[in-house]
């Protein structure tokens, strides 16, 4: 297979996170009835005019700044022309000439080296319809508008990857950064990221560009380096053969292992853009593009960086913890909230500390959808547990027990470490031991107590839990110090 | 006479693109009637426009921009009232084939 080199250039397709469409007020939740969410808009019916979405255009504005984009204070929408059962209009609205984010790059790693890839333009456009074959009577294709008209940037990169690998990279830390800055769910199964790839492949050492086949239909990652992979090797055994590569549409067969040609878009790339005139120039001036700028939240590679130099984590834990937004949402409040309450510890200590607990008990109850995610117990609930852990009360072993019922139970770490309500030692007799041989340790605290500094009560049950790993119930503890000290 | 501005070739193009089947003599018609619009614009081609911004728009206005609110969709039923053909809440048209199978 040497001697060829594969040259890859993505588009992807993200729909932007907004209440609404891009150009009319129906909503875009996911999974109404067929077209229950149409308006004369979307359905594309003659004399409807189009108004750009306020949040959409913001979006759009802070993925390109997310990527380093120029971002142009002036853009313009285009009528993309074609002819589909998914397009009522016979046109899509999208742009061509001065789009609204233009000359970005992403950095991916991949086999340990750092590598830049050129982003041409984030663009702004209308989704299709949802055309579903073979389903009710089989012999129609029936034509479902509630995706039409749902917001998408189209992200186009330089054909800068040279491999499937660099292609998953790019699309994963793509999906990543988008998922952060709050543009898009990242849901590939759904359709809500969405990627075509061109590839083509040339003898190594040639400048020119060998002819492309744009494929679509990879929608999970596992498809993209398959789809590509098997692409290349295609490519190579036609040009090997002694024939040549024809520029075409293909679509991926998971089932099948290969891409086939979609013959029915071969005229697709004669799209006759002109400007829409049903909508003037879209002005989004300097100072707000600026304000978005200031706004935008931490990347997600910052922000693995700053837990790594600050919080206390590994590469490998840094990355765990910000698989989801949510999740790095909540680590960063549980790690605030165990460094406030446990008095002195340093941000290391307690970053390191929640990290540790988050990955070996809370992650497994942990599910997310889309953007959302669901936990079992909140995170200052969390910073609590770790706190009586961190004063003695209890030790971590003890702590995952508590935790479980923290999760069964919905109560605080405190109340059900003062209710008893699990393993403890509730012995009265071994506890007035261990009690007694506290007290006779530690005679000038005792004679403190005697003194009216009542205060170190808490020391010496602090002793006696450390004394039993947490075991003893700590109101038995406290009964039986103020027994035996005000005796 | 002149080379017409536009081939027999070109006009069954645009002709395909916009899913329309000209005769012969239609399309000779047509390409005698879109080389004197062409023509016509070429007219334009001899100002000087090298320092004039060019013109996307008729109307000098910024396109408004609208909050980011649900409003209440058109009825289903109405719409689907309207397609020639309709099945389980979805526009039924010709089965289209994707790939060859």
């Amino acid at each position: 297979m040497a001697g060829y080199e594969p040259v890859i250039g993505l588009e992807v397709h993200a729909q932007m996170g907004s209440r609404t469409k891009l150009f009319c007020g129906c909503p875009t939740d996911y999974g109404a009835p067929p077209n229950e969410h149409t308006c004369p808009v979307c359905l594309g019916l003659p004399g409807a005019l189009p108004v750009p979405n306020e949040k959409a255009i913001e979006l759009a504005v802070r993925a390109g700044l997310a990527l380093g984009c120029r971002v142009a204070p002036n853009s313009r929408f285009a009528r993309k022309n074609y002819f589909y059962p998914d397009l009522a209009k016979g046109y899509q609205i999208s742009q061509f000439e001065l789009p609204l984010n233009e000359k970005g790059h992403l950095d991916i790693e991949v086999d340990g080296h750092t590598k830049r890839i050129g982003i041409t333009r984030i663009h702004v456009e209308e989704d299709a319809a949802k055309n579903l074959h073979g389903v009710g009577s089989g012999a129609v294709t029936l034509v479902d508008f509630n995706r039409a008209g749902t917001p998408l940037i189209e992200i186009v990169s330089e054909p800068d990857l040279r491999s499937a690998d660099e292609a998953e990279a790019y699309l994963k830390k793509l999906r990543d950064i988008l998922m952060f800055i709050g543009v898009n769910d990242g849901n590939l199964e759904e359709g809500s990221f969405r990627c075509d790839a061109n590839v083509s492949i040339r003898p190594v050492g040639q400048e020119e560009l060998g002819t492309r086949a744009e494929l679509k239909n990879i929608n999970s990652f596992r498809f993209v380096k398959n789809a590509i992979d098997h692409e290349i090797a295609r490519q190579e055994g036609v040009l090997q053969g002694g024939g040549q590569v024809v520029q075409e549409t293909r679509t991926w067969l998971e089932a099948q292992n290969k891409t086939v040609s979609m013959r029915g878009k071969e005229e697709a790339h004669d799209y006759r853009y002109f400007p829409d005139p049903d909508l003037p120039p879209l002005v989004f001036d300097a100072k707000r593009i600026e304000a978005l700028r200031e706004a935008l939240p931490e990347l997600p590679e910052a922000k693995r960086a700053r837990w790594q130099k600050d919080l206390g984590l590994t590469d490998y834990d840094a990355g765990v913890l910000s698989a989801h937004p949510e999740v790095a949402k909540y680590f960063e409040a549980a790690a605030e909230g165990l460094a406030k309450r446990a008095d002195g510890m340093k941000a290391s200590e307690a970053g390191k500390k929640v990290g540790n607990f988050i990955q070996s008990e809370v992650l497994r109850h942990v599910s997310t959808d889309g953007l959302a995610a669901t936990f079992p117990v909140g995170p200052t609930a969390v910073a609590g547990l770790l706190a009586v852990v961190e004063d003695g009360t209890i030790n971590g072993k003890i702590a995952k027990k508590v935790f479980a019922t923290m999760v069964d139970t919905g109560k605080s770490a405190r109340t059900i470490i003062d209710e008893g309500g699990f393993a403890q030692v509730t012995d009265a007799v071994a506890i007035e031991d261990e009690v007694r041989r506290v007290l006779d340790a530690n005679p000038s605290q005792v004679q403190q107590y005697k003194g009216g500094k009542t205060g170190v009560l808490g020391f010496f049950v602090g002793q006696v839990m450390k004394a039993t790993q947490g075991a003893a119930n700590p109101k038995l503890v406290n009964d039986t110090l103020k027994r035996l000290l005000d005796a | 006479m002149a080379e017409p501005r536009i081939t027999l070739d070109e006009v069954l193009h645009v002709a395909e693109l916009a899913r329309l089947q000209l005769s012969d003599d239609e399309a000779r018609q047509m390409q005698a009637q879109l080389d004197s619009i062409l023509g016509y614009l070429a007219e334009l081609d001899e100002l000087d426009v090298s320092d004039v911004e060019p013109t996307f728009h008729s109307i000098p206005m910024d396109a408004p921009l609208r909050r980011d609110v649900p409003v209440p969709c058109s009825d289903r039923s109405e719409i689907l009232a309207e397609a020639p053909e309709s099945e389980a809440g979805g526009f039924a048209v010709p089965l289209v084939l994707e790939v060859d199978s």
